[in-house]
């Protein structure tokens, strides 16, 4: 009966093909633990890469997106006549509203001493669309820029952003180093 | 205002020097009322152990989901499990990462020499394997965050003809092949794109996504674990892995009384009935269209792979540089398009056309090569299918089918063998 343990052809037949899939298992597996690390890896973005293109505010698998603008405070020319927070042509150098370039009043401006006013990102606020990024890197120092934050990020398998990031600004990074912000961080030589 | 001129001075000269550094523009003012700089805020990523954790987590849950298959025998027990890794893997973890898309990561490390890849997606592609390998799909059972949202919704599983269900198979072959081919590429990610169920865990996707979301769990009320039997790549090589597996559930704890309960128990339509002792036509016309179905073998793997590489030009556009490539040899118009941005991005990159042109042909030319294997290899899955109908195996007893049978544990429950009331 089947009960009986007899090592027939089938049964060999079996653990023939088990151990060559074990060993193709284990030889996928061993290409690729020589290129594995130890590190994780997350997404961020090269903002010398990037062309403010708008495009991280609608393709981020999150909505709002998972972009928010950062101030590197350390390039700030803490400007009165401010090309990221003001759209061009404003009536005047104001608060108002109708003068502010982020369609969500996302960037807080404050007085500091004459003449200088410092800005500040409420995340909140922020889709990430690039507007003032476009803006201040046009009139300004650039010091307004985005980056992807981590405690928003899904870290997908593969960011949708990236997938379709005009200019590849969008790479994997080492987690232990998450953020790419200007100051800090410099421009690679020879690009 | 002696400040204002003196930054406007600053800027003047930043100009006439020619530094261009539009950094610099405007230097930084030295604040004379004390103010302190605020830093910008940067919140970490995940803790790095915690990834390890995810591992960790992996291989307790299919420890105890062997423990519950062999041992305890408990369909209840497999059920609370899979609710946990829903909720763990799918709503916690919320579907990354995921053995499935880690298809994807291993095709990327082994054809791409600059990708590193991660120790968890190399782990969480493995050990399911190896564990199949041993103790059949138990993955599937119990740590597939996916397989367990669509098994926690069959409602009312219709029977699907078995012709119906071998032709819908065809899918996966071919989702798995595309997957490595445009992963292999460094082209996207097609499974982590066309999950239908990521959007569900985030409770956020766009409309389409939605909508295929929606659609698929409406469609698993009748037609049990869609994904899992008719789309998901990784099932394939688990399957591969499941029908050599060194041990596998089995329905009933004792001798079989084949009554037939456990066949009208599984929704997927993975259990075999008896098959007689003789195959139904003669032995010598088995015989024969074995060998014709043998000798059709190659010839679909040759006709598969040259029907690939007519396709590789096809499968290339999916690629961002061909497309940007082919776009703007068949439309040069698009230049003064200021609303393209693909188009302006590469304008402004101060790349030439021509470094763009030889980039999409190289891209392409990795298309040829790889889109003739992806149909060859599908010649050989078309080719082992046929064969697969003339191997004749004898079956006394109502078997799961190993390579389709997702040990979810349902017959064990419907088997009455040792459950006797006057035994109890």
């Amino acid at each position: 009966m089947g009960k009986d343990k007899i090592y027939n052809r089938r049964d060999f037949l079996e653990s023939g093909m088990r151990l060559s899939l074990a060993l193709a298992v284990g030889a996928v597996g061993g290409m690729a633990i020589g290129k594995a690390t130890t590190e994780d890896w997350v997404w961020q973005i090269d903002p010398f890469a990037c062309t403010q293109c708008g495009r991280c505010a609608d393709e981020c698998v999150l909505s709002p997106s998972a972009v928010k603008c950062v101030h590197a405070f350390d390039l700030c020319g803490y400007c009165d006549l401010c090309g990221g927070y003001l759209i061009p042509g404003a009536n005047e150098i104001s608060t108002g509203a109708e003068n502010q370039l982020c369609p969500t009043s996302a960037i807080q401006r404050k007085y500091i001493e004459d003449p200088y006013f410092e800005y500040i990102i409420n995340e909140e606020l922020c889709i990430g669309c690039a507007k003032c990024v476009k803006g201040c890197a046009s009139f300004g120092n650039g010091s307004l820029h985005l980056q992807i934050k981590h405690s928003l990020c899904k870290n997908c398998n593969e960011c949708s952003i990236a997938r379709l990031c005009p200019s590849d600004a969008i790479k994997r990074v080492p987690a232990s180093s998450p953020y790419l912000v200007k100051g800090g961080f410099v421009e690679p030589a020879g690009s | 205002m002696k400040k204002r001129v003196r930054a406007i001075l600053a800027f003047l000269l930043s100009i006439a020097e020619g530094a261009g550094y539009a950094q610099q523009r405007f230097p930084r003012p030295e604040f004379e009322s004390g103010y302190v700089q605020p830093a910008p805020e940067l919140p970490a990523p995940r803790w790095l152990p915690l990834e390890y954790l995810d591992i960790l987590v992996l291989v307790v849950v299919l420890l105890l989901a062997s423990r519950f298959i062999f041992r305890k025998r408990s369909r209840k027990a497999i059920l609370w499990l899979s609710v946990f890794s829903l909720g763990y893997f799918g709503f916690y973890r919320l579907g990354c990462i995921c053995a499935i898309g880690s298809i994807q990561n291993v095709a990327l490390a082994l054809f791409h020499p600059e990708y590193a890849i991660p120790l968890t997606a190399l782990a969480f592609f493995v050990i399911p394997l190896a564990f199949t390998l041993f103790h059949g799909r138990t993955f599937c059972a119990v740590a597939c965050p996916l397989g367990a949202m669509q098994d926690l919704l069959v409602a009312r599983p219709v029977k699907l003809s078995p012709g119906v269900s071998k032709a819908l198979g065809f899918i996966p072959y071919l989702y798995l092949g595309m997957a490595v081919l445009f992963a292999a590429t460094g082209t996207e990610f097609i499974i982590c794109r066309y999950d239908p169920y990521v959007g569900i865990f985030r409770l956020d996707a766009g409309f389409i996504m939605v909508l295929l979301g929606i659609g698929f769990l409406l469609l698993g009320l009748f037609v049990a674990r869609p994904y899992c039997r008719f789309l998901c790549p990784y099932g394939v090589i688990l399957g591969w892995m499941s029908r050599f597996s060194k041990r596998h559930l089995s329905i009933t704890p004792a001798e079989c009384i084949d009554c037939r309960l456990c066949a009208k128990s599984c929704p997927f339509d993975a259990i075999e009935p008896p098959a007689p002792a003789q195959p139904l036509e003669s032995r010598e016309s088995n015989v024969r269209r074995l060998l014709v179905y043998a000798g059709l073998l190659p010839i679909l793997v040759v006709a598969g792979g040259y029907l690939g590489s007519r396709a590789h030009v096809l499968l290339s556009n999916a690629h961002p540089d061909v497309r940007l490539a082919e776009l703007l040899a068949t439309h040069p118009e698009v230049k003064d398009d200021p609303d393209n941005l693909d188009v302006q991005a590469f304008l402004s990159s101060g790349k030439t056309t021509e470094e763009l042109a030889e980039a999409a042909r190289a891209k392409r030319n990795e298309f040829y090569r790889g889109a003739m294997i992806l149909g060859a290899f599908m010649g050989l899955v078309a080719g082992m299918m046929l064969i697969n109908q003339v191997i004749f195996r004898r079956r006394e007893d109502y078997e799961p089918n190993k390579s389709n049978c997702f040990s979810c544990g349902r017959c064990m429950d419907y088997c009455p063998v040792g459950k006797e009331p006057w035994t109890a």
